[in-house]
């Protein structure tokens, strides 16, 4: 679709999320085309595209305007037209960090690392994975998620088998076949879900249309105004994959929000064929099996990227495919997922405790770490899902910093047995300082992000859910339990032979975890930007939950962590 | 005696009533007379030519042949896509000319030429120079086109049966191994089988209505409602028993993996495309069109059958080890596939079909065009171990077929993805979401077979190079002396090049193959 949407881009308004997915993709290609000879460019070329992107995702942050809570920077162009299915990119409060995380993170992950052998298509596929990654947190198209979400699986499948450790092939099929499973049957809901809405909509305003002609009385003298608009009424609608469409409701009468008409009882069923695909890759409890073997066996970019952006990729999907197009099937499965995300939480710890390389302990606590998300956006308060959100983020940073550091220190060492790491802080303090923390941001150190999230959850889920907040409390508890126990063998300690030349952090490791430390100290102690920026569309989506189901969000919790301006609009448009 | 003789000898007293000769339109007939005259032609042209070296003359004039067929079909699909003009028929109402015909000989012709370009260099490789296999191939393409022209059951019959004798002697085209002489035999035997059903089938419906012809079918069930209609209802399961063998429907699959891992692999290349597609097209022209009335009756049938064909297929490619098994089972997953769109029974349903058939033929030639690349001198060497590191040894190659395999998967920005959706549509439009989400996961459960062939070409390493020998010497550095580099000849370049360009093409613009599709959905024309 490159250059279909490349050639619309004669609109004043420079469409800079297009841009935002095409670049990497461009890239991707760009470095395939470079021959295996210059090896020396395949590096400079990926990192110059996806800087490039990187750029581009931080002037959406700059321009996004914080008081609007609906989608900004809309592209909408038709792709196949008899279908429906649209190019439609938008970016509100919710996916904005998103994508920023996104931008961030890709830049850092090809600088952190090098893969050990064909530097081009390595390159080439991370290229693609960041366009499909972007693609997803921008669509605004059913379809054109589907198709984001369903193509990032290439990528990452070939990155995990062609660049990864010994059981590698093993956890890339493993890691396609679960995520595949998942969204096979989210291509059906989305199918059914489309033609349920054309429908609904149908169904509505040929009712309208009946009354319309029933208030005229006589049937012979309709006016034109009238029988024209009967005449709409009773066209055959389109079918469409619009998600904004779908959601919010269409009818060509009323465009009231919550006027959603379709049969809530199927919705509901499609609501479950959305949940597996989100669960598959968030991963919740019982289908999260694929992660830690996809985790420990990718290489340190992949692993970054799979816990930085691809498990974001299900949070995201739960939000706005699942709380947002359903949110009556999402309330009333709430407080099934939330079970589900607390079990994640305790289980994850309790396994991550027991490991003995550090990359698993390391992935199982991304289970648990998403068990906090999950809970936070069921919860269903504004808390909560700020909370949520800002954890995406918050474990995005971490983790991908996590990761980063264990592939230091595998890099060195050749292993990531945690019985054969010792005394690592006498060796090499600066490492040491930097391990600690970002360690202490995963386990939620006050001061710094993590404590940030967890807190917002924590206060979220206490509102709606309390003893499922309660027993995830038990889960901060045990990060520290886990992460502090790794990290006394692994550090402290005098090292023996092996470990005493344990080389340093040297310049560009510095440059890549820089901007990572940075912004984890920076959200720890002022959020408030961030939170901004995402309440307004935060209260929006509880507002269209409330509007849509029996769900009515406790009063306690309406007032969100700060008052911003998006309040003072949101109480003005209540009093008009 | 002589009496009765002289009478008869005597001028009848009344005159003569004309015999009403069927109108012959000529140029509807064309793509079958541009084929059947170019495989009659190549037969007489290969007597005074050399046989050793004419083999690209061959290739060449069957590509030809192929590409005039399409072209012969180009006019015809103008005429019937004009809302004045429409579609017609001819011979007295038994061939039918509409967009489905056409669009369907156009896939023929493709299927033709994409198989030609492979079979040349595996003729040469075998040393079976000839020109045997290009006639059998257009002959066997003939009876597609005529299948899909089929306005008659006996019609239908007819391209069956030129369609399978030519398929079964190019099944057992290598004289020289047993195993294709087998897979000839069984494909001959099970094939007749399945034949003498479908004859069956027509004699009970003829039995059933007094008539063979479609549009008289159709038009006695407008019109008419039987009482008893056992008979209809057998005759419609025994067609679709000789149907369903040709498509490769499970239960009627089980000459397929023997058969395709037996049979010369560009033979099998035709067998998966052409022979498909020509199957699909005699099962929709008479269940969807013509059958209409009893579509209460045979659609749970059909749904069943597509359930069988997915999961069996899909779930016994799993644990094959032979790539040529592999994708025999994958192809019949993708009928069953398939079949749900003709489960449908709507418009919608013909038009997905049509267009997963369109994009599974480049898909399955290719792949098979591959394979025939790979399996090297012999064509042997078709276990998962014969595709380790490819990725590393001939990445263009391993890359396509990477490309292909991803296809047949299902995944994005490739034709197949947009079939599988078009699949789901319309049997989610026609209520059958349940039979959507089995499709769904029957893809699921045979992408495991498509990853199993990338991983090993990409994330296998190469096989070992054996022990230094006198035969190493000559083969060049990186090179291993079992398994000599595999050569990509010309005409498999271009094959690979079409496929690939459609593959992605369709991945991106659906709609270029869709709106045809749409035009080509089947009608009956009255004879009139």
């Amino acid at each position: 679709m490159g250059p279909m949407v490349l050639a619309q881009e004669g609109a004043p308004d420079f469409p800079v999320l297009t841009a935002l997915v095409l670049v990497p993709a461009v890239g991707a290609v760009a470095v395939a085309l470079i021959p295996r000879a210059r090896a020396e460019l395949h590096r400079g070329v990926a990192l110059l595209f996806s800087s490039a992107a990187g750029a581009l995702a931080i002037y959406v942050l700059a321009a996004f305007d914080k008081n609007d809570a609906g989608m900004q920077f809309e592209v909408n162009r038709s792709w196949v037209a008899d279908f429906g299915i649209s190019w439609h990119l938008g970016v509100d409060g919710i996916s904005l960090f998103l994508v920023v995380l996104t931008g961030v993170l890709f830049p850092l992950a090809l600088l952190g690392s090098t893969p050990s052998h064909d530097a081009k298509p390595y390159y080439a596929w991370l290229l693609l994975l960041e366009a499909g990654c972007l693609g997803v947190f921008v669509a605004l198209d059913l379809f054109l998620f589907f198709v984001m979400f369903e193509i990032v699986l290439v990528p990452m499948y070939f990155i995990i088998g062609g660049w990864g450790y010994a059981r590698r092939v093993y956890a890339a099929n493993k890691f396609f076949l679960f995520t595949m499973f998942g969204s096979a049957l989210m291509l059906v809901g989305i199918v059914a879900l489309a033609y349920l809405n054309r429908d609904a909509v149908e169904d509505h305003n040929r009712a309208e249309a009946a009354e319309l002609l029933a208030e005229q009385g006589d049937q012979q003298a309709v006016p034109p105004a009238v029988q024209q608009r009967v005449d709409e009424l009773q066209a055959d609608v389109p079918l469409s994959f619009d998600l904004v469409e779908i959601a919010e409701g269409r009818t060509v009468t009323d465009n009231s929000a919550g006027a959603n008409p379709f049969d809530w009882a199927a919705a509901r069923w499609i609501f479950l064929a959305f949940v597996l695909a989100f669960a598959v890759k968030v991963p919740l409890f019982p289908l999260h099996t694929w992660l830690p073997d996809a985790h420990t066996e990718a290489p340190t970019a992949g692993s970054v990227i799979l816990a930085g952006v691809l498990l974001k990729l299900g949070i995201y999907g739960l939000l706005r495919f699942g709380l947002y197009l359903f949110p009556d099937a999402a309330s009333f499965f709430a407080p099934a997922l939330v079970t589900l995300g607390v079990i994640g939480i305790v289980y994850g710890a309790i396994v991550a405790t027991m490991q003995p390389d550090l990359k698993r302990l390391v992935a199982y606590s991304s289970v648990a770490h998403l068990g906090f998300i999950v809970l936070g956006i069921f919860a269903i308060t504004t808390q909560g899902l700020q909370g949520g959100l800002i954890q995406s983020v918050n474990h995005g940073l971490s983790t991908g910093a996590l990761f980063l550091l264990v592939g230091m220190i595998s890099e060195r060492r050749h292993t990531r047995e945690i019985a054969g790491l010792r005394g690592l802080q006498k060796a090499a303090p600066v490492f040491a300082a930097v391990f600690t923390v970002v360690m202490m941001s995963s386990i939620g150190l006050p001061g710094l992000n993590g404590f940030v999230g967890e807190f917002l959850v924590l206060i979220g889920s206490f509102l709606t859910r309390r003893w499922w907040a309660v027993v995830a409390t038990t889960g901060v508890v045990l990060a520290a339990l886990y992460l502090l126990w790794a990290y006394q063998r692994v550090f402290h300690g005098e090292p023996d032979e092996e470990n005493r030349h344990f080389p340093e952090i040297n310049w560009r490791e510095g440059l890549v975890m820089a901007p990572l430390l940075a912004l984890i100290v920076f959200l720890g102690i002022y959020p408030k930007p961030v939170l901004e920026r995402m309440e307004p569309s935060v209260d929006r989506l509880i507002e269209h939950v409330e509007a849509n189901s029996d769900y009515k969000e406790p009063p306690v919790a309406t007032e969100g962590p700060l008052v911003t301006a998006g309040d003072e609009a949101r109480d003005q448009e209540a009093g008009g | 005696m002589i009496g009765i003789l002289g009478s008869l000898a005597q001028p009848l007293p009344v005159d003569p009533v004309p015999i009403e000769r069927p109108g012959v339109d000529w140029g509807a007939l064309a793509p079958m007379l541009v084929l059947v005259g170019g495989a009659l032609a190549l037969m007489l042209a290969s007597s005074f030519v050399s046989s050793r070296r004419s083999n690209v003359g061959y290739t060449i004039f069957t590509c030809l042949a192929g590409l005039g067929a399409i072209g012969a079909a180009i006019p015809l699909w103008i005429e019937v896509t004009d809302d004045e003009r429409g579609p017609f028929s001819t011979l007295a109402g038994s061939v039918g000319v509409d967009g489905f015909s056409t669009f369907v000989t156009f896939l023929l012709g493709a299927a033709v030429v994409l198989a030609a370009l492979f079979i040349d260099d595996y003729l040469r490789r075998e040393q079976l120079e000839g020109v045997e296999a290009y006639v059998l191939l257009l002959l066997s393409a003939t009876g597609g086109v005529i299948m899909a022209h089929a306005n008659d059951l006996i019609v239908l019959f007819l391209g069956l049966e030129v369609l399978s004798m030519a398929a079964y002697v190019l099944a057992a085209m290598h004289r020289r191994r047993v195993t294709s002489q087998e897979a000839g035999m069984k494909y001959f035997v099970l094939g007749a089988f399945s034949s003498a059903f479908f004859l069956y089938g027509i004699a009970m419906i003829y039995g059933g209505t007094g008539t063979t012809n479609l549009v008289t079918i159709l038009e006695t069930f407008s019109t008419t409602a039987l009482t008893e209609d056992g008979l209809i209802l057998a005759g419609l399961a025994l067609l679709l028993v000789g149907l369903g063998f040709k498509v490769a429907a499970v239960p009627f699959h089980f000459w397929t993996p023997d058969v395709y891992q037996g049979a010369p692999s560009p033979m099998v290349a035709w067998m998966a495309s052409g022979v498909k597609v020509a199957g699909f097209a005699g099962l929709m022209r008479v269940f969807d069109v013509a059958f209409t009335a009893y579509a209460v009756d045979w659609q749970p049938l059909i749904y069943a059958v597509a359930v069988a064909t997915m999961l069996v297929g899909a779930v016994l490619a799993v644990v094959q080890t032979d790539v040529k098994r592999m994708m025999a089972y994958s192809s019949i997953s993708h009928a069953g596939f398939i079949l749900v769109g003709v489960q449908a029974a709507t418009d919608q349903g013909v038009e997905a079909a049509l267009f997963y058939l369109a994009t599974y033929v480049f898909l399955v030639a290719g792949t098979f065009g591959i394979i025939t690349l790979v399996g090297r001198r012999g064509d042997g060497h078709h276990s998962l171990d014969d595709y380790r590191g490819l990725g590393r040894s001939r990445p263009v190659l391993a890359l396509v077929l990477a490309l292909f395999l991803f296809a047949q998967a299902g995944v994005p920005f490739t034709s197949g993805f947009f079939a599988k959706f078009y699949v789901i549509n319309a049997a989610v439009n026609a209520g059958s979401t349940w039979l959507a989400a089995v499709a769904m996961l029957s893809t699921v459960i045979a992408a495991f077979i498509y990853l199993r062939i990338a991983a090993s070409m990409y994330m296998a390493d190469p096989p070992a190079t054996p022990a230094v020998g006198a035969r190493d010497v000559s083969a060049g550095p990186g090179e291993s002396a079992a398994a000599p580099r595999i050569a990509i000849p010309a005409g498999a370049t271009i094959a690979l090049t079409a496929c690939v360009i459609v593959t992605i093409g369709a991945g991106l613009w659906p709609g270029s193959i869709a709106d045809l599709a749409r035009d080509a959905v089947p009608v009956l024309v009255t004879f009139g």
